[in-house]
């Protein structure tokens, strides 16, 4: 086993941060009884003297255009979930580690990503496009990982007979036990856990009780430990508040692009892909903005969910500024893969599906459409718009104009020359759209020739269609 | 002439004053030997325009294209109709050997959209044909729509009124069709190759698409090799 941690120390930062490009000083309070102290704030802040630590108050005392925030619980584990979907598209193996980590086996991974480098660079550059700082470090166990990962060492431990070492110069500070236990240690001498390993351990259990020494255990692979998987929710929806609100649809595309990025890892590990989703668009007092992307067929691209994306936010204008987006997806299917062609076809074909979703988000659903015969004897009832899935009928055999007129136009007699005909058509009495009708080809004076009928009620002649 | 001169004369860079170009482009046979005898590498030519100038409609000229159209709807690629001026008749169409499958309609609301739709389609590389009927054209528009069918490598065709026959255009291909008591004259405007002063009669009148299309030979893909085998 072979397992990565991944610590997102500014978690709680970046849910509010990451939407946006511009970084504005900001801060996330976290509130404790009547006092609130600063818990995380971003660069801008912090080189204007703002401390994790320090009092709200004084923060917002320091930067005047400082933006506070309070720490929002729910929505830091709702991102973690989002994060362990997107880790998804590596492995299956990823497990919660609540509330700033994810822990990852990767050792049964690594062929499939083309060794740890690699592996390594493409999560660090994933996190980086969802706008996430993290520290990554591996060793054997799961516990071990985490705990150099929450130290900041990012190492790489492969032998677990190093694993004493590394750990052994930790401070005890990163430990999860009761603040008492971890001031006494530091009273008796034990700085880090190396010391901590020296210390008897009957003493140790009586003073500290069991869990101290079961965490050490852990830790070095003494003590197994059992993790829990990260199961995907069945259907995907995660929200994005903006750091400051939105007034142009082009501009939502940034933040966008990060939550469509947890999208493609969620659809990675359900090895499906969306048919449709939505961007809801919440504003501050008028109805959401529903933006709806179809596919033509179930896809997991980013690159194609994007571009679709982008063309559906340029036509769109916003009634209201935005300050909270949210991708939802319900449309998830399975998605059947093919193998990938050993000798590379060289004739490179466009994507005929990629067109079809374009034009319709240009033109409409209405805009774009396949046409069939349908079954009726009527000339203006025998063909039907339908969608390009459709089944269709096969035609009849009779002669038939390659235009018809949607509305048949009247016209004089005397200026056809009749070719051919009659064709009686004598049909709908039943639903009040009944014809009764006799069709001839006729050849116009121009030179076109012409679908014309004579009509029984009123006797006059029709220009229903060209033989074009 | 002896037998060297004649191998030099036949370096596809070599081009006689009384030949067509030799165009080592993909195209696709018309159905009616005498026009493809008079197109440059005799058909329709795939990646680029072709512009159709009517005199009036209903004289024949989807039946001109409508042997091309039946072939190249057999493959998996879209065929796409930009804003057609009636309703492309379902039955009719079937009946004259179209896949209607694989024909997507078109109808969009400005000719902004219609101008960007058609050069879309072209572009994309996924349609076999694109038809368009658009209005106000420009230079600017006719060059992007050519420049789409070239990268897309689709036939586009442009309908328009005999009357632009005087304006400028960067078609390829110009026919203008003209509906006469012996069928359908097809005067070709311009070419790649230099010009034709005759033109082309077609007899339309007797043929449908369905029955014309049997007569050919199956595949397309034979007829760029076998050009090039016929020159060898």
């Amino acid at each position: 086993m072979f397992w990565l941690a991944i610590h997102f120390p500014a978690l709680p930062l970046e849910i509010y941060s990451r939407g946006g490009a511009a970084p504005e000083p900001l801060a996330v309070i976290e509130k404790q009884g009547n006092r609130s102290s600063v818990k995380v704030c971003n660069e801008a802040a912090s080189e204007r003297g703002v401390r994790a630590g320090m009092h709200g108050a004084a923060a917002q005392v320091l930067v005047t255009n400082l933006v506070v925030r309070v720490r929002d619980l729910a929505a830091e584990q709702e991102s973690l979930e989002g994060l362990a979907a997107w880790a998804g598209s590596f492995t299956p193996a990823v497990s919660l580690q609540p509330p700033d980590g994810l822990l990852i086996e990767i050792g049964s991974c690594l062929r499939l990503h083309r060794g740890f480098k690699n592996l390594i660079a493409q999560m660090r550059s994933g996190l980086n496009e969802m706008g996430y700082g993290a520290c990554l470090a591996c060793a054997p166990t799961p516990y071990a990982a985490w705990l150099l990962a929450l130290a900041g060492k990012e190492v790489a431990i492969r032998d677990p007979a190093k694993l004493e070492k590394f750990l052994g110069a930790l401070p005890v500070k990163w430990l999860a036990q009761p603040q008492d236990t971890l001031d006494s240690l530091e009273m008796l001498g034990a700085h880090t856990l190396g010391d901590c390993l020296h210390f008897p351990r009957a003493g140790m259990a009586r003073r500290f009780g069991q869990s101290l020494l079961d965490e050490v255990d852990r830790a070095l692979g003494r003590l197994p430990e059992a993790r829990e998987f990260f199961v995907p929710p069945p259907s995907f929806s995660r929200h994005l508040e903006l750091p400051s609100q939105v007034h142009e649809a082009e501009a939502l595309l940034f933040a966008s692009r990060r939550l469509l990025l947890e999208l493609e890892g969620y659809l990675n590990l359900r090895q499906a892909g969306v048919q449709q989703f939505e961007l809801i668009c919440r504003h501050e007092d008028v109805p959401d903005t529903v933006l709806k992307v179809g596919f033509a067929q179930p896809t997991r691209a980013l690159e194609r969910m994007l571009l679709l994306l982008r063309e559906t936010l340029g036509r769109t204008r916003l009634c209201a500024p935005v300050h909270t987006i949210t991708l939802h997806s319900s449309l998830i299917q399975t998605i059947e893969l093919s193998n990938l062609d050993l000798f590379q076809d060289s004739t490179e074909t466009g994507d005929g599906n990629l067109l079809l979703e374009r034009l319709r988000i240009r033109l409409g659903k209405e805009g774009v459409f396949s046409i069939a015969p349908a079954a009726d004897h009527r000339p203006e009832l025998a063909w039907r718009q339908c969608g390009t899935e459709d089944e269709s009928i096969p035609a009849g055999k009779q002669q038939r104009p390659l235009w018809l007129l949607p509305k048949p136009m009247p016209c004089h007699k005397d200026r056809l020359e009749l070719q051919s005909g009659p064709e009686r058509i004598e049909s709908g009495w039943w639903d009040g759209m009944d014809v009764a009708r006799d069709y001839y080809v006729a050849q116009g004076r121009n030179g076109s020739r012409l679908w014309v009928f004579r009509d029984h009620s009123s006797g006059g002649w029709f220009v229903h269609g060209l033989f074009a | 002439m002896n037998a060297s001169l004649d191998l030099v004369l036949q370096h596809p860079g070599i081009w006689r004053g009384d030949q067509l170009a030799q165009t080592e482009e993909d195209t696709l046979p018309t159905g009616f030997a005498e026009l493809d005898e008079q197109l440059p590498g005799g058909g329709w030519a795939r990646g680029a325009l072709t512009e159709i100038l009517l005199e009036r409609e209903g004289i024949g000229e989807l039946r001109l294209l409508l042997p091309a159209l039946a072939r190249v709807s057999t493959q998996s690629e879209w065929q796409v109709w930009v804003a057609p001026p009636h309703i492309p008749y379902a039955p009719a169409l079937s009946i004259a050997g179209i896949n209607l499958k694989q024909l997507l309609i078109a109808k969009p609301q400005s000719p902004a959209d219609a101008w960007w739709t058609a050069e879309q389609a072209l572009r994309s590389g996924a349609c076999s044909a694109v038809l368009a009927w658009l209005s106000t054209p420009d230079e600017k528009r006719m060059r992007r729509l050519q420049l789409g069918a070239e990268t897309g490598k689709a036939w586009g065709v442009l309908f328009r009124s005999a009357r632009a026959a005087q304006e400028r255009s960067t078609a390829s291909l110009r026919l203008r069709l003209e509906a006469t008591a012996n069928g359908l004259a097809v005067h070709i405007l311009k070419r790649r190759g230099g010009q034709v002063s005759k033109p082309v009669m077609l007899n339309l009148q007797q043929t449908s698409g369905a029955r014309r299309t049997r007569t050919f030979a199956p595949s397309l893909s034979v007829v760029p090799s076998l050009r090039a085998v016929s020159r060898n």
